[in-house]
C-alpha cells in the first residue's frame, strides 16, 4: 500500500521531533552538569584528578556514540540492571556531551588571561572570588559559540537513539518514507526541521554573545 | 619597623637567578622610583613585594605582614599594597563602576551603596566621572589605566606599587596618567614605581633605586642620584634612556 506524503505524516514528524528536542535538552542538562565537573577536574592543581578527567574525555571522545548507547541499552541488562530506552539514551547522550562540554569549558577557562587572575589577586580577592567573579564570567562568554556549536551536533546525534527504538525525527522519516516511497519530500521536511532548530540555536548564541557585552 | 623591609631576597625562575640578594627598607610616605634596564628584575621585585611571586630565600615584611612566612595572609597583604600593572588589566566584563566596586564588595564587605559611593568618588578623582557606565573596551588606554588606578586606590591601601604603568600607552596619553599619579603623590600616598619616565622620577620621587643585573646598584635621593650618578652603569643607563 503506497500512499501520498500527507499532513498526517507531517504531524507524525512533528511529534517525533519532540523526542529529538527532548533528548537534546536532557543531554544538555545532564552533560552540562557533568561537564562542569569534568572541566574542574581537568584544571585543578591535583594531578590524579587531571589524569582521571583526561582518561574520561579520551574514553568518551574516542569511542563511537552508538557504542556507548548500546553499552547502556544492551550491556547493563547483562548485569541485571534493567534500563529502558529513555534512561539508556539520556545517560549515554549526557556522558557523550559531558566530555565535549568539559573540554570546551576547560579551553574557555584557560583562555582567560593569567593577568586577569593576577589583577584579582592584586585587589585581595581570594582564589574562589577570582574564579567566580573574574574568570568564570569571561570564560562563559568565550564558551558561548563553541558550546552552541556542539549543541547543534548533539541535536543531530540524537538520531542515533532510533537504533534502540526511539521514534525521533530521523526514524519517523524512515517510517514515512517506507510507506510513501517519497523520500525527497520527507527528508527535505526532516532536514528543514533540523535546520530550524539548529539555526535558532545559532541565532540565540549570537544574541547571547551580544548581551554579554564584550565580545573580544 | 619600616613600612617595607626586604632582607636578602633571592628569586630564581628555574635556574636563572633574577634577584640576587635585595635588601632595602621603605618608610611611610616615601615615593621610590625604581629604574634599570629591561630584565634587571624591577617587575619581579614589585611582584615579590605583594606576593604575586614567591622567593627562594630572604625575608619580606610589608605593612606589618611577613609575606615570606609560610601561610602568610597574602590577600590581606595585597589589600595594604595595591598594584597597578603596565597592561591595566581591567575586568572586561564589568563596567567602570563595577570594576571599582568588585573588591570593595567582596573583600571589604561594603554594602552596595557604600561601595558605589566610594567608587564614584575614586573615578571622579581620576577625572572619569562621565565614564562610570562605560566598559573597558570603550575607553582609551590612558582612561583604562586611570580606572585601574582608581580601582586600586579605592581599597585604601597603605602602599601603592606601580609597574611601568605608562609604558603601554600611546605617547599622547602618557601625560594624563602621570598627572593622576602626581595627584596621588601629593596626597601623601606611599608609592613604589617602576618607571622609564626620568623626569617624572626626578620631580615626583624622593628616592631612586637603580637595579642592575638583579641587584640594587644605586640607591639615593632622586635628584642627586639622577643628576650625579656614582657608578658607570647608571651613567650609561641614563645616557641611553635620555638620548
Ligand atoms: N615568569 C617568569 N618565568 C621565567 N622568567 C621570568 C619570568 N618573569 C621574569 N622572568 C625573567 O626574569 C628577568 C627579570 O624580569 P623582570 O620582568 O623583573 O625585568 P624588568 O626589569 O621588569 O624588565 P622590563 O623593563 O623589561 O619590564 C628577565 O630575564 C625575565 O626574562
Ligand atoms: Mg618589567
Amino acid at each position: 500500500m503506497i500512499r501520498e506524503f500527507s499532513l498526517n505524516d507531517l504531524v507524525f514528524m512533528l511529534e517525533a521531533l519532540r523526542w529529538t528536542v527532548g533528548l537534546a535538552i536532557i543531554a544538555t542538562i545532564g552533560g552540562g552538569a557533568l561537564g562542569i565537573i569534568v572541566a574542574v577536574l581537568r584544571v585543578v592543581a591535583f594531578k590524579p584528578a587531571n589524569w582521571l578527567a583526561i582518561g574520561y574525555i579520551n574514553l568518551v571522545q574516542g569511542t563511537p556514540l552508538l557504542g556507548q548507547l548500546f553499552v547502556f541499552f544492551f550491556g547493563l541488562p547483562l548485569f541485571g540492571i534493567q534500563v529502558d530506552a529513555w534512561v539508556a539514551a539520556s545517560l549515554s547522550l549526557s556522558i557523550y556531551a559531558s566530555a565535549f562540554f568539559g573540554e570546551i569549558w576547560r579551553g574557555s577557562l584557560q583562555s582567560v588571561s593569567q593577568r586577569q587572575w593576577e589583577a584579582g589577586a592584586a585587589l585581595g580577592l581570594n582564589y574562589w572570588q577570582r574564579l567566580t567573579h573574574v574568570v568564570l564570567p569571561q570564560a562563559l562568554r568565550i564558551s558561548i559559540a563553541p558550546t552552541v556549536g556542539f549543541l547543534v551536533q548533539l541535536v543531530k546525534n540524537t538520531s542515533l537513539a532510533a537504533l534502540i527504538g526511539f521514534i525521533e525525527l530521523t526514524r519517523a522519516s524512515q517510517i514515512i518514507t517506507a510507506a510513501t516511497f517519497a523520500p525527497l519530500p520527507v527528508y527535505t521536511t526532516a532536514a528543514a526541521l533540523y535546520f530550524i532548530i539548529c539555526f535558532s540555536l545559532s541565532q540565540f548564541s549570537q544574541r547571547l554573545e551580544r548581551r554579554f557585552h564584550v565580545t573580544r | 619597623m619600616s613600612l617595607v623591609e626586604l632582607t636578602d631576597i633571592h628569586k630564581s625562575f628555574g635556574s636563572v637567578e633574577v634577584l640576587k640578594g635585595i635588601s632595602m627598607t621603605m618608610e611611610q610616605g616615601e615615593i621610590v622610583a625604581i629604574i634599570g634596564r629591561s630584565g634587571s628584575g624591577k617587575s619581579t621585585l614589585l611582584r615579590c613585594i605583594n606576593g604575586l611571586e614567591s622567593v627562594q630565600s630572604g625575608r619580606i615584611q610589608v605593612a606589618g605582614i611577613e609575606a615570606t612566612k609560610p601561610g602568610a595572609d597574602l590577600n590581606a597583604l595585597r589589600q595594604r599594597a595595591g598594584m597597578v600593572f603596565q597592561s591595566y588589566n581591567l575586568f572586561p566584563h564589568l563596567s567602570v563602576e563595577r570594576n571599582v566596586m568588585l573588591a570593595l564588595r567582596l573583600v571589604q564587605k561594603m554594602s552596595v551603596d557604600e561601595a558605589r559611593e566610594l567608587a564614584h568618588a575614586m573615578v571622579a578623582k581620576v577625572g572619569l566621572a562621565e565614564k562610570l557606565a562605560a566598559y573597558p573596551d570603550e575607553l582609551s588606554g590612558g582612561q583604562q589605566q586611570r580606572v585601574a588606578i582608581a580601582r586600586s586606590l579605592a581599597m585604601q591601601p597603605t602602599l601603592m606599587l606601580f609597574d611601568e604603568i605608562t609604558s603601554a600607552l600611546d605617547p599622547e596619553l602618557v601625560g594624563e596618567v602621570l598627572k593622576v599619579l602626581e595627584g596621588v603623590a601629593r596626597e601623601g600616598m606611599t608609592m613604589m614605581l617602576v618607571t622609564h619616565e626620568m623626569n617624572f622620577a626626578k620631580n615626583v620621587a624622593d628616592r631612586v633605586i637603580f637595579m642592575h643585573e638583579g641587584r640594587i646598584h644605586e640607591d639615593g635621593p632622586a635628584r642627586e642620584t639622577l643628576l650625579e650618578p656614582r657608578t658607570e652603569e647608571l651613567r650609561s643607563f641614563l645616557s641611553a634612556v635620555l638620548h
